[in-house]
């Protein structure tokens, strides 16, 4: 096929002509074959080594035993092998004493910022300020108890979800219990308890309708109870509005926030860590 | 040397060319794809997978419908820091009643194949309704009108058949309780233990909390039972696999 160069020095051919135009036969450049014969050996050993070939049942192991799987646990399990004493310090410890060690508290504070961020900041927003219907957790205004105790077990058993041992209470929907004008009323005695502008007429009417129908669970100076999870109303601090038409509408439709468990994602050194974070983000007790 | 005086032949020979290239192809298409049929460990058997029930089946096309897979994938792979953020890894037996799958490519959103039961329902009718009212930082667009828009189980009989050709194991009798089922799904009051026997697991509420049930109850019903029927508690997966 190649054709001998008519000139000295020339290099050969391949001995294709189109239209007069010949094409030299040079080698392909040393250092690229190798280094493609390279790849071919490379690639026989990688699939010696690693999982790869698929026989009848499942692909050969591969004399490597590399798995995926084995590699995310064992990942894991360094990790898990590092904080596994300051966790399990954290998991039995007394959370009221976890402020007095600074290692602990350091520990959970960093601990307790990376659950929060990727479990609670979606409700509770990422500088956890809370959204309507969802706890501001930087003030002291505590809906079920700002102690460090207290935010534990919210955190562990959640509020109004389906697990047994959750949080739990339920304000009736007053609008199948009152007329439209007593939920007026009582929707401008709660503006004057929280020192707004209100209509001084109503809000006097109201007081009655409030002491008969509210002050069992948000007591008859209308500060609250934390075991029934009833929110202070004298302050300025509202988790879905404080205006008369929101009142009413929370009035008439009552409001049921419900707060998953978290305890059955997390590992108990979790939701105490979580607890300890928004314990000193400013509001604790 | 005889056998490139062959390939002269395939060289010189433009359709012939396309034929043998083409078988090729097909072998190395064979050798990829094939043997995901007949390993046994492609999809391994875990307990609790079931076909979705006739309203998540109904959510999952609305999902699909308005693209949630473009910015959310439904698939943590296993490295430590997917797992962590999200849950268990997941198992190829998790999507196999999936006809598409949802894996996605592409996170703009955080991966939501363990999203059931994060969060309350009420949570997603406000986040669906206004992201940005709960997660100020989001650049998701808004949903709402799902909540305004009523659906019949009109079409849902029709739909099972259709993935029970693809091979999801609907029977008969789940077929013919379409209708019902996916009613009863969405009503607490009403008989759902049948809907519950038929589909584990399943979660019967309100989930939009507006009576009559819209595309945000189906929707909401796919995607709290997203990633919940396996129960990592008790099954361990193999690790060699």
């Amino acid at each position: 096929m190649a054709k001998k160069p008519e000139k000295p020095n020339e290099p050969e051919t391949t001995g294709h002509s189109w239209d007069g135009i010949e094409e030299y036969n040079n080698p392909l450049p040393r250092w690229w074959l190798w280094t493609f014969y390279a790849t071919i050996v490379w690639g026989v050993i990688y699939t010696i080594a690693y999982p790869a070939w698929p026989l009848v049942n499942r692909a050969t192991a591969g004399i490597m035993g590399f798995s995926t799987r084995a590699e995310v646990a064992r990942d894991i399990q360094t990790f898990a092998d590092a904080n596994a004493a300051i966790e399990a310090k954290l998991a039995a410890a007394d959370l009221a004493t976890v402020a007095a060690d600074p290692e602990l508290q350091s520990f959970a504070r960093n601990a307790g910022a990376a659950v929060f961020k990727t479990n609670c900041s979606q409700c509770h927003g990422s500088g956890a300020a809370g959204a309507k219907g969802y706890p501001n957790l930087l003030d002291d205004d505590w809906l079920w108890g700002g102690d460090i105790e207290s935010i534990a077990f919210t955190v562990r058993h959640g509020v109004r979800n389906e697990t047994g041992d959750s949080r739990f209470s339920q304000m009736p929907a007053f609008g199948e219990i009152l007329s439209e004008e007593e939920i007026a009323q009582a929707a401008a005695y709660v503006q004057k308890l929280s020192g707004q502008d209100h209509d001084a007429a109503l809000a006097a009417t109201g007081e009655t309708v409030f002491i008969d129908n509210c002050s069992a669970c948000h007591t008859e100076a209308g500060t609250g109870d934390r075991a029934q999870g009833a929110p202070n109303l004298t302050d300025a601090i509202w988790l879905y509005g404080g205006d008369h038409a929101t009142l009413i509408e929370s009035i008439t439709k009552a409001r049921f926030g419900v707060m998953p468990a978290w305890g059955q994602r997390l590992s108990d050194a979790e939701v105490n860590a979580v607890a300890a974070y928004v314990h000193q983000l400013g509001g604790g007790e | 040397m005889a056998i490139l005086d062959r390939h002269k032949i395939l060289e010189k020979n433009a359709t012939l060319l396309l034929v043998f290239s083409f078988l090729v192809v097909t072998i190395g298409g064979i050798v990829e794809i094939a043997p995901l049929f007949y390993l046994e460990n492609t999809i391994e058997d875990v307990e609790g997978v079931r076909p979705y029930s006739p309203l998540e089946l109904t959510g999952r096309d609305i999902y699909i419908r308005e693209g949630c897979y473009v910015c959310h994938s439904q698939m943590i792979r296993p490295m430590r820091d997917e797992v962590e953020r999200y849950g268990h890894y997941s198992l190829a037996a998790e999507s196999m009643y999936d006809h598409p799958f949802q894996w996605g490519s592409k996170r703009t959103g955080p991966d939501l194949a363990r999203v059931g039961g994060r969060y309350s329902d009420e949570w997603h009718v406000d986040h669906l309704t206004d992201p940005q009212s709960v997660v100020p930082e989001s650049v998701m667009p808004k949903y709402g009108f799902l909540s305004q828009r009523l659906i019949e189980p009109k079409y849902t009989a029709d739909l099972m058949s259709t993935h029970r050709i693809v091979g999801v194991p609907y029977t008969d009798e789940m077929i013919e309780a379409a209708a019902a089922d996916f009613e009863a799904q969405a009503d607490p009051d009403s008989d759902w233990e049948a809907m519950v026997e038929r589909y584990p697991g399943a979660q019967v509420r309100n989930f939009d909390g507006q009576p009559g049930i819209s595309e945000m109850d189906a929707l909401i019903a796919y995607m709290q039972m997203l990633g919940t029927l396996v129960d990592f508690s008790t099954f361990t997966p193999d690790a060699s696999r």
